[in-house]
C-alpha cells in the first residue's frame, strides 16, 4: 500500500499532465459545488427578447438558447448534474461491485460459480443497453439514472476484485491474520481490501468517465434527466434540432463533457501507469543503470 | 479442439439463459407495474387495467410467464407490439441489418486507420508519432459520439453540403430488399445510383462510429505489439535477415489474439454507441427501435429487441473466443497463456 502511495505521489510530482488532469477535475467539481454563486443567470429564466443570441453577445458570454435562456449558466448547472450523477454512481456501484467481490472471491465453491455466472450473463448486456433497458422500467429523473447505472456497472468492480482476493486470499499475510483467529469479516476488509485498493482506484477514475458520458447519452435520447434540470445531454439534445441556425447550442456541452471525460482518462491512465509493477521494475532498473 | 468449442458452446447457452432471466427480471419485478406505467395520464379504469393485464398474461404466476416468454424466443416469437400490433420479431428481423451494416462499415474503418497507427506508435515507441496517436487516440476516447456525430453533421451536411445527415437511401432512389444490407443489395443488383447513394449515407455515421472504435483498437494493439517487440522470437526473426514487413507480420500475428479478445468484450460499448448514433442519424436500425419503443413504453418490443441484441452480443463473444483459440493453440489446448 505504501509503495503504492509513493507511487502516486512520485506520478503527480513528475507528470505536468496529469497534474493539469487532475487541475481541470478539481475546477469541474469546484464548478459544481458552487453552481449558483458562479452562474450568472437563473439557468432556467427565460427572455424571449434575447433568443438564440451567439457567444459574446453583451450580457451572455456563451450566448442564449432558444429560449433566450444564457447558456453559461446551464452549463454551470449542467457540471452539477454530470458530477452528482457521476460520483454518486461510481460510489455506489463500487461498494455492491467490491462486496461481492471479495465474498466471492473469499469464499470460492459454489458461491462464486453463482456470483461468476450472474456476473458473466451481465457482461453480456451492451453496458447503454442495459442502462435503457432499466430507465424503460423504472422511468427517468436524476435518481433512476443513479440506480440504472448502479445496476450496470456494479459487475466490473466485482470481476476485477473477485481476481484479486482469490490470489491474495492464499498469501501469508492472510494466512497468518487467520492464524491469530481474524473473523472472516475483518480478513475480507482489514487485511484484503487494502491491499486491492490501487486497481480498484483505477478502474473508479476510468468508470467514472463511462457513467459521465453514459449519463449524457441517456440524457440525449430524452430517458435521463428531466427536461426542467439542465443537463448537458439534454442541452446538447436541444441544440441539435437549431444546429443550423445555432451551432453554439450542442457544441458547448458537448465540449464540456468531452472535456472532463478526457481528464478523467488522463487521470485513470496515469494512476494506471503509476500503479504497474512492471513499469516500477522497468523504473528502478533505469534507475540503477 | 472439439472439447474447447463444446465447452464455449455450452457456455454460451449457460449465458444466454442467464441473459433471458434478467431482461425478463427486469420488466417484471422491478417496482413499478408496467401496465400502470403505460396508461399513466390516460382515462383508464382499475377493471379495465386488470383485463389488459389479464389479456397480456401479467395474472399469471412469474414462472409461468417466464417459461412462456423463453418457449416463445426460442420459437422466433417474441410477443407484439403494443403500440403498432405487428410481431416483435418482424421489427427486429426490418431494423437488424441496418444496424449490422453500420456496425461492419464502422470497423472497416477502424481497422483501416487503427491498425498503421498501432504499428507506428509501437516500432518508434515514444517518438513524435506515437505520442501524436496516443493523445488523438486518448481524445477518440473521450470525445462522446452523439457530439462528434451532430460536429460532423454541422460540418458536413450543413457548412459543406457533401453528406446527407440522415436515413439510409436518398428518396428518389429504389432498390429491391434482398439482404437488407442496402451496399451489399445494391452491389447484388448492379444499381450504381443506389449504390452512390448509399454510400453516402453511410459515410458520417459509420464514421462517427469508427472513430471510437479505432481509438480503442489503436490503444489495444500498441501495447499488443508493445509486449511482443521486446520477446526473442522477432530478435530471431531479424538476425535471420527477414525483411521488415514480414517481422511486422510475425509480431501482428502474436498481438492479435489479446486483442481480438479484448475487442471482444468491447463489442459491447460499441454496440451501445450504435444506438446513439443511430439517432444523430436517424439510422433506422435497432437502436433506434429500442429507443422509441422505450419511449412509447411498448415493453414487448423492449423485451424482444433488449434480448436479441444481446444474444448478437454473446454470439459476437464466443465468435471472437473461437477465433483467439484458432490463432493460439495455446487456448484450445486448455494451458494457460500467461
Amino acid at each position: 500500500m505504501s509503495v503504492s502511495v509513493r507511487a502516486l505521489y512520485r506520478f503527480f510530482d513528475r507528470s505536468w499532465l496529469a497534474m493539469a488532469a487532475l487541475a481541470v477535475l478539481v475546477l469541474f467539481i469546484v464548478v459544481g459545488l458552487f453552481a449558483p454563486l458562479l452562474a450568472p443567470y437563473d439557468p432556467n429564466v427565460q427572455d424571449l427578447a434575447n433568443r438564440l443570441q451567439p457567444p459574446l453577445a453583451p450580457g451572455h458570454l456563451l450566448g442564449t438558447d432558444v429560449l433566450g435562456r444564457d447558456v453559461l449558466s446551464r452549463l454551470i448547472h449542467g457540471t452539477r448534474v454530470s458530477l452528482v450523477v457521476g460520483f454518486a454512481a461510481v460510489a455506489l456501484s463500487g461498494v455492491i461491485g467490491v462486496a461481492v467481490g471479495l465474498i466471492s472471491g473469499y469464499f470460492g465453491g459454489w458461491i462464486d460459480t453463482v456470483f461468476m455466472r450472474i456476473v458473466d450473463a451481465w457482461l453480456a448486456f451492451p453496458f447503454l443497453l442495459m442502462a435503457i433497458a432499466v430507465v424503460a422500467i423504472i422511468g427517468g429523473g436524476l435518481q433512476n439514472i443513479v440506480i440504472a447505472l448502479v445496476v450496470t456497472s456494479w459487475v466490473v468492480y466485482a470481476r476485477l476484485v473477485r481476481g484479486e482476493t482469490l490470489s491474495l486470499r492464499e498469501r501469508e499475510f492472510v494466512l497468518s491474520a487467520r492464524g491469530l483467529g481474524a473473523s472472516r469479516l475483518r480478513l475480507m476488509v482489514g487485511h484484503i481490501l487494502p491491499s486491492i485498493i490501487a486497481p480498484i482506484l483505477v478502474v473508479a477514475t476510468l468508470e467514472l468517465g463511462v457513467v459521465i458520458v453514459t449519463e449524457a447519452s441517456l440524457s440525449f435520447l430524452g430517458l435521463g434527466a428531466d427536461a426542467s434540470q439542465p443537463s448537458w445531454g439534454n442541452m446538447l439534445a436541444d441544440g441539435r434540432a437549431y444546429v443550423t441556425q445555432a451551432w453554439w447550442l450542442a457544441t458547448l456541452p458537448g465540449v464540456a463533457i468531452f472535456v472532463v471525460v478526457l481528464a478523467v482518462n488522463v487521470l485513470g491512465d496515469g494512476i494506471r501507469d503509476a500503479l504497474d509493477p512492471r513499469q516500477e521494475t522497468a523504473r528502478r532498473t533505469k534507475e540503477l543503470l | 479442439m472439439l472439447r474447447f468449442l463444446l465447452r464455449r458452446l455450452g457456455q454460451t447457452v449457460l449465458v444466454a439463459f442467464g441473459v433471458s432471466l434478467i431482461v425478463f427480471s427486469l420488466v417484471h419485478l422491478t417496482p413499478g407495474d408496467p401496465v400502470d406505467a403505460l396508461f399513466a395520464g390516460e382515462n383508464v379504469t382499475a377493471e379495465q387495467k386488470a383485463e389488459y393485464r389479464r389479456l397480456i398474461g401479467l395474472d399469471r404466476p412469474l414462472t409461468e410467464q417466464y417459461l412462456s416468454f423463453a418457449v416463445g424466443a426460442v420459437q422466433g416469437d417474441l410477443g407484439e407490439s403494443i403500440r403498432r400490433g405487428v410481431p416483435v420479431s418482424s421489427l427486429i428481423l426490418e431494423t437488424l441489418p441496418a444496424t449490422l451494416e453500420l456496425t461492419l462499415a464502422a470497423l472497416i474503418i477502424a481497422v483501416v486507420i487503427a491498425v498503421p497507427v498501432a504499428i507506428v506508435s509501437a516500432l518508434r515507441q515514444g517518438s513524435l508519432w506515437d505520442r501524436g496517436g496516443s493523445v488523438t487516440a486518448l481524445f477518440g476516447i473521450s470525445m462522446p459520439s452523439f457530439w462528434l456525430g451532430i460536429m460532423l453533421i454541422l460540418i458536413f451536411s450543413v457548412n459543406l453540403r457533401m453528406f446527407p445527415a440522415g436515413g439510409r437511401l436518398d428518396v428518389d432512389v429504389e432498390l429491391e430488399r434482398i439482404t437488407g444490407l442496402v451496399v451489399i443489395d445494391a452491389l447484388l443488383q448492379r444499381n450504381w445510383t443506389a449504390l452512390g447513394s448509399a454510400l453516402q449515407h453511410l459515410a458520417l455515421p459509420a464514421v462517427t462510429l469508427g472513430t471510437a472504435i479505432a481509438a480503442t483498437l489503436a490503444r489495444v494493439l500498441r501495447s499488443g505489439l508493445l509486449e511482443v517487440k521486446n520477446q526473442d522470437f522477432v530478435e530471431a526473426l531479424r538476425a535471420r535477415g527477414l525483411s521488415f514487413p514480414r517481422v511486422v507480420r510475425h509480431m501482428l500475428r502474436n498481438a492479435l489474439p489479446a486483442t481480438i479478445t479484448v475487442m471482444g468484450v468491447r463489442i459491447g460499448v460499441l454496440l451501445g454507441g450504435a444506438i446513439v448514433v443511430e439517432t444523430v442519424f436517424s439510422w433506422p436500425g435497432i437502436g433506434r427501435l429500442i429507443v422509441e419503443a422505450v419511449r412509447n413504453r411498448d415493453y414487448p418490443v423492449v423485451q424482444g429487441s433488449v434480448l436479441v441484441l444481446a444474444i448478437v452480443f454473446v454470439a459476437v463473444n464466443l465468435a471472437t473466443d473461437l477465433l483467439h483459440g484458432w490463432l493460439d493453440p495455446r487456448v484450445k489446448h486448455g494451458r494457460s497463456v500467461a
